[in-house]
């Protein structure tokens, strides 16, 4: 087997999964059957590439024989699937413009019925094609529980006849926002994993960005999708420079701009500039307004705080009690009006429940007060905010600068 | 068409507390819901409150033990239920969201499907 004809499936494995899938469950009814197929498709395609070359057409050759299998398989064992619950489809789409398998597929797996874990790790599985041990390893749960998890919501879905299609019209809106918070969690589950030894989990970052390019792709009017694929290449732009070469994470006041992916930021400026103009900003918009804003300072210094700030005050309103959109606005009023205004906006949410075990919060303070020279206390801060993450290259950033600090207090 | 069982949980000394008015305005909506879904209703009562309630079970010796109160005892109950037919489960989404009892703080409605043998 040549290396092209590897490459080839490889390609054809991130740009075709979930069209093949979805258009053999639309002929099956049936997802295990369908994911089922799909597989034996690619696996085919490995041998007969091989011997008889790439075809022109790879999508279109996987998916026919992806559905020969599948007509296979129902013949065979038509007697047995006739006592089994099928997919509810219907032949006519209720949007003409809408008019693509995939998106019903990611709107099935995304069914507000199904519990979020259970929407993520469909989604993962059967539209971003990752295999089973690979989302177990995602969400650092065992192999055979996210088999069962993802077995049981096929289940479901079956059973209670979640139906296999574009959501009608008056449902739409918020079906949508259902998929995009699963888009968003997988984007940042994979942008800060929540521990190991990678900050960035690169698989759980392409797969969400290419989520949203398709849903962009497939519904560009959604003002909503535009903000939220806006918001996730101007943060993936900044990915090759958060950590240094030698693995410590470093601040975004610290991150070579010049490194910054440009072709990103722009398309993301772009992208966010037609969201705001179809509707009201929305909070991905507001997000993505924020990162649009670092992306564009030329340096750390001449960063346009108060415009930050003031975005922040505009996603408080959209987002009220997100104890995490309180944090940042206490961190970007510090930086416009020095770190004894950072530390005065932080410290009323020492008192707030979610926040008090949240390591972001001690290590905000710990640099406010580490600026102050107020050094006991920014090493206690720094103790408390390392014993809070369990990501490694968070961790070996906050010991150097505990270390730093620990040094000014006994000279 | 699968069928759908829709079971409506609420705490009970809240339904007790309702004002008559309170009672017509519930009324109505069911009324409402029964003529949105039209012959999808196959079925549907109001329950008496629980504490009127009988449990038959098997006791230890191989014969029956019959008890004062429900199954379960929780602070929410079954108030009642309705039967329905539909294409698939976003019909029933549908369906219940005209339901007075998902817009209250105390009660909700849980859609369990059918079995279908044979």
């Amino acid at each position: 087997m040549t290396d092209a004809v590897l490459a080839a499936v490889a390609q054809a494995h991130r740009r075709e999964w979930a069209r093949v899938l979805a258009t053999t469950a639309q002929l099956t009814r049936d997802l295990d059957l369908a994911e089922e197929c799909t597989q034996d498709a690619f696996a085919q395609a490995l041998q007969t590439w091989a011997e008889t070359g790439i075809p022109d057409r790879p999508g279109a050759w996987l998916t026919t024989v992806a559905g020969n299998r599948a007509r296979d398989a129902l013949r065979r064992e038509s007697v047995f699937r006739r006592a089994m619950p099928l997919l509810v489809t219907e032949d006519a789409l209720p949007e003409p413009d809408f008019d693509d398998e995939r998106l019903r597929l990611v709107f099935t797996c995304c069914h507000p019925a199904l519990a979020r874990e259970a929407q993520v790790a469909l989604t993962l599985r059967l539209v971003c094609g990752l295999s089973t041990p690979e989302v177990a390893r995602a969400f650092l749960v065992q192999e055979a529980t996210m088999a069962a998890r993802i077995t049981r919501a096929k289940k479901k879905i079956a059973t209670a006849r979640i139906p296999y299609r574009v959501p009608a019209p008056d449902q739409l809106g918020e079906r949508v926002g259902a998929v995009l918070d699963v888009v968003h969690l997988i984007f940042t589950t994979g942008h800060t994993a929540p521990i190991g030894a990678q900050l960035i989990r690169r698989d759980l970052v392409d797969s969400a960005v290419g989520l949203g390019r398709m849903l962009h792709l497939l519904m560009p009017a959604d003002a909503e999708i535009t903000a939220l694929l806006a918001l996730m290449l101007l943060i993936d732009a900044r990915s090759a420079t958060r950590v240094s070469d030698t693995g410590r994470m470093l601040l975004l006041s610290e991150q070579n701009r010049s490194a910054w992916d440009r072709g990103l930021i722009v398309e993301g400026v772009g992208l966010l500039t037609d969201a705001l103009r179809r509707r009201p900003p929305t909070r991905y918009a507001v997000e993505a307004a924020i990162a649009a804003v670092h992306a564009e300072a030329p340096t750390w210094e001449a960063t346009d705080w108060s415009e930050i700030v003031s975005l922040y005050d505009v996603l408080r309103g959209l987002w009220p009690g997100s104890p995490v959109v309180e944090l940042n606005r206490g961190v970007a009023i510090g930086l416009r009006d020095g770190p004894q205004a950072g530390l005065d906006a932080l410290d009323p949410l020492l008192a707030s429940p979610p926040l008090a075990t949240y390591g972001y919060l001690s290590a905000a303070r710990a640099d406010f007060l580490r600026q102050l020279k107020r050094w006991a206390e920014a090493a206690d801060a720094y103790g408390e905010a390392l014993a809070l993450t369990d990501n490694e290259a968070e961790r070996a950033f906050l010991a150097g600068r505990l270390t730093e600090v620990r040094a000014q207090l006994s000279p | 068409m699968a069928k759908y069982m829709l079971l409506i949980h609420g705490d009970e000394r809240e339904w007790e507390s309702m004002t008559p008015e309170q009672w017509k305005a519930h009324g109505d909506a069911h009324a409402a819901f029964r003529a949105a879904a039209g012959s999808r209703v196959i079925g549907g009562e109001q329950l008496a409150l629980a504490e009127t309630a009988t449990t038959v079970r098997a006791d230890p010796a191989g014969g029956l033990i019959t008890t004062d109160g429900p199954f379960l005892e929780t602070k929410e109950a079954v108030g009642g239920y309705y039967l329905v037919e539909a294409k698939d489960l976003d019909e029933v989404l549908a369906l219940v969201a005209k339901l007075p009892e998902v817009r209250a703080s105390h009660s909700g409605v849980e859609i369990r499907p059918v079995v279908e043998h044979g």
